[in-house]
């Protein structure tokens, strides 16, 4: 469980730092998106993963990190805001510049063709 | 209520911000601002009720909710903390007062987004929580968002669209570093984790290691260290002058949190992992001050100048906090607050000058000449004084007693070169920016000389507003008065240090509710 779990945030990680470098908006907004998943998924299992435990004392014998499941509520409540709040910016920036790329200018080779 | 004056200066600005949205204040301009300027003095006069509290009474612990530590959040007001309360509430005060002139009708919600900023910038100080730490962090940039776009053009959407991917970056790398900590440690409160460290074994000891060095990643954006500092002086140059000169505290945040991270949990007592950063941060900062002067010789205008100006101050306190003496520590302080009136004076004078100068603005070429010399000549002489650090205000004082802190280091005669360096180059920019935009005007001599009484119409149309008058001078003021009373202040920030520096100490009231 722990490889499948950490190649998971790994790959999530990996997707999310490609998007992040590359120069239009709408990638670079599905990368932080892709990276605020990995650290929620991450940041859950720094309580350690366990099958079958409830967050509730005196339930059973095993019993499961509350802390790290409140983490990620702030974390996601967080991240969701700030997503929306880049989603509207980088609308607003393709109508302010004119064009979709985050340094608000259309490099030369594109412009030319060449990619 | 006494007990609960530790909350208030995170309390008040949240309250202020959230009534200024409702009726009658969101309605009505005039209620609004006399509301915002009001309540805003009201925090600062808070705050430093609670600094005079923790100076009579020492070191203060706040449990949110009655859940003591190290299970519940805790707010820590020690003399360091407070002190950067007050400084930060004064600045939110004054920019507002700045604003009422004018400038906050340019854009919405203006004066709650302040208050906002204000609360996570204070909530960041005087928190004893990581995580806690990171939601104020969440809170101030948030409103740093949208406060960077107001009353923005296109050139403003691009810096701002580039602060914003930049920080969310941040963020993610912060959360990771604090998850790593945890599953460390356990724990994350500062005290607590701080006690923690000293014990971990075998392979805890790198991943914690992980953990500390990736909170570098994310203070250093935040004070805008080398080479994080990318972003700052698009964006500062950017954002209206007003902002701007708000933001000056925001880089002092990253570099407090610098202070609580690397000198009190990775500090003296932490085991192997003791001084961890040191070496990375010292090199940082030295290679920080170094971009920071050269951006001071390469600007253009004068708002470009103050934001590669703040560059050199975060490089030189990052550089002190390196040291982790008590006397480097109290320099920090003393310089933190000097650094943090001075910059926010000049973002206001710029922002002055500019809107005399008409067309040319605040770029550093001949122009038409400001409308009222005397005043802005002045003002900007004292400022400039004061932030190339020669006799007799307070840069001066800064810049002796760190450099006397400096020496007995390692790396003394680096520093002292480069700072000294440094210290030449923003002398010669700044006097050159002066006399440029004092003294040189545009060769249309025969216009200038008839229009002498034209002038001082001109004077009276766009001459400074009271209101702006007012928010300068109590910036102004800072340099002289931190010289006039350096004894009582330095004494103060020895003390803060002493204190910073005093781990047994600070565990014992944070965890232990007690001596």
């Amino acid at each position: 469980m722990e490889l499948l779990y950490a190649a998971c945030v790994g790959l999530l990680v990996f997707c999310g730092v490609f998007l992040i470098l590359r120069s239009r908006t709408f990638p670079v907004v599905l990368g932080l998106t892709m990276l605020s998943y990995a650290v929620n998924l991450f940041l859950f299992a720094s309580g350690r993963l366990s099958l079958n435990s409830a967050v509730i004392l005196g339930e059973s014998t095993k019993y499961a990190d509350p802390l790290p499941q409140a983490f990620v509520l702030t974390a996601i409540v967080i991240g969701f805001a700030m997503t929306a709040f880049v989603v509207i910016l980088s609308i607003r920036g393709r109508a302010d510049l004119g064009n979709d790329h985050v340094n608000g200018h259309v490099p030369e080779n594109i412009k030319k063709g060449r990619v | 209520m006494i007990q609960h004056l530790t909350s208030l200066p995170v309390l008040l600005p949240m309250l202020t911000g959230i009534i200024l949205l409702m009726p009658p204040c969101g309605k009505n301009k005039a209620i609004r601002r006399i509301a915002s300027v009001t309540l805003g003095f009201i925090t600062f006069f808070v705050s430093l009720a609670l600094l005079f509290s923790v100076q009579t009474d020492g070191m203060q612990v706040y449990a949110i909710g009655n859940w003591s530590a190290p299970f519940g959040i805790v707010l820590v007001a020690d003399p360091l903390s407070t002190l950067l309360v007050c400084l930060s509430a004064l600045l939110g005060a004054v920019c507002v007062l700045y604003a009422t002139a004018g400038d906050d009708e340019k854009g919405s919600f203006f004066h709650p987004l302040v208050h906002f900023l204000i609360f996570g910038v204070n909530g960041a100080f005087l928190t004893g929580d990581a995580f806690n730490l990171f939601v104020f962090f969440e809170v101030l940039l948030i409103s740093s968002y949208a406060l960077l776009m107001h009353g923005g053009d296109k050139k403003n959407t691009r810096a701002a669209l580039q602060y914003v991917i930049m920080n969310l970056v941040g963020s993610a790398v912060f959360l990771i570093a604090l998850g790593i900590l945890y599953g460390v440690l356990g724990t994350l409160n500062m005290a607590d984790m701080a006690q923690k460290v000293a014990l971990l074994q075998g392979d805890d000891v790198y991943l914690a290691k992980i953990g500390g060095l990736l909170l570098i990643v994310v203070f250093a954006l935040k004070g805008a260290l080398l080479p994080l500092h990318l972003w700052l002086p698009n964006t500062y140059a950017t954002a209206m002058p007003i902002v701007a000169a708000l933001f000056a505290i925001m880089t002092k945040v990253g570099v407090y949190s610098m202070m609580r991270v690397y000198t009190f949990i990775f500090g003296e007592e932490a085991g192997q992992l003791t001084h961890m950063a040191q070496n990375w941060l010292w090199w940082l900062a030295v290679a920080t001050i170094a971009m920071g002067a050269l951006g001071v010789l390469a600007s253009q205008d004068l708002r470009k100048l103050v934001a590669n100006l703040v560059i050199v101050s975060v490089g030189t306190l990052v550089a002190l906090v390196t040291v982790q003496t008590v006397e480097a520590s109290s320099v920090a302080i003393y310089y933190l607050v000097h650094s943090t009136l001075v910059t926010a004076a000049l973002f206001i004078l710029a922002d002055l000058i500019g809107h005399q100068r008409g067309k040319v603005a605040d770029r550093i070429t001949a122009g038409t000449p400001v409308s009222q010399p005397m005043l802005l000549g002045i003002c900007f002489l004292i400022a400039a004084v004061a932030v190339i650090g020669m006799p007799p205000l307070s840069g001066f004082i800064a810049k002796i007693w760190l450099l006397k802190a400096t020496w007995e280091t390692e790396y003394g005669v680096i520093f002292w070169t480069l700072y000294l360096l440094a210290s030449l180059a923003v002398l010669f920019a700044v006097a050159k920016a002066g006399s440029t935009l004092f003294w040189q005007h545009k060769a249309t001599t025969n216009k200038h000389k008839i229009s002498e009484h034209k002038l001082a119409e001109k004077a009276q149309q766009e001459g400074v507003h009271p209101a702006q008058l007012a928010a300068l001078l109590i910036l102004i003021a800072g340099a002289p008065l931190m010289s006039v009373f350096a004894g009582p202040l330095s004494e103060y920030a020895v003390g803060a240090a002493t204190d910073l520096h005093n781990f047994n100490n600070n565990i014992n009231i944070i965890l232990l509710g007690g001596k």
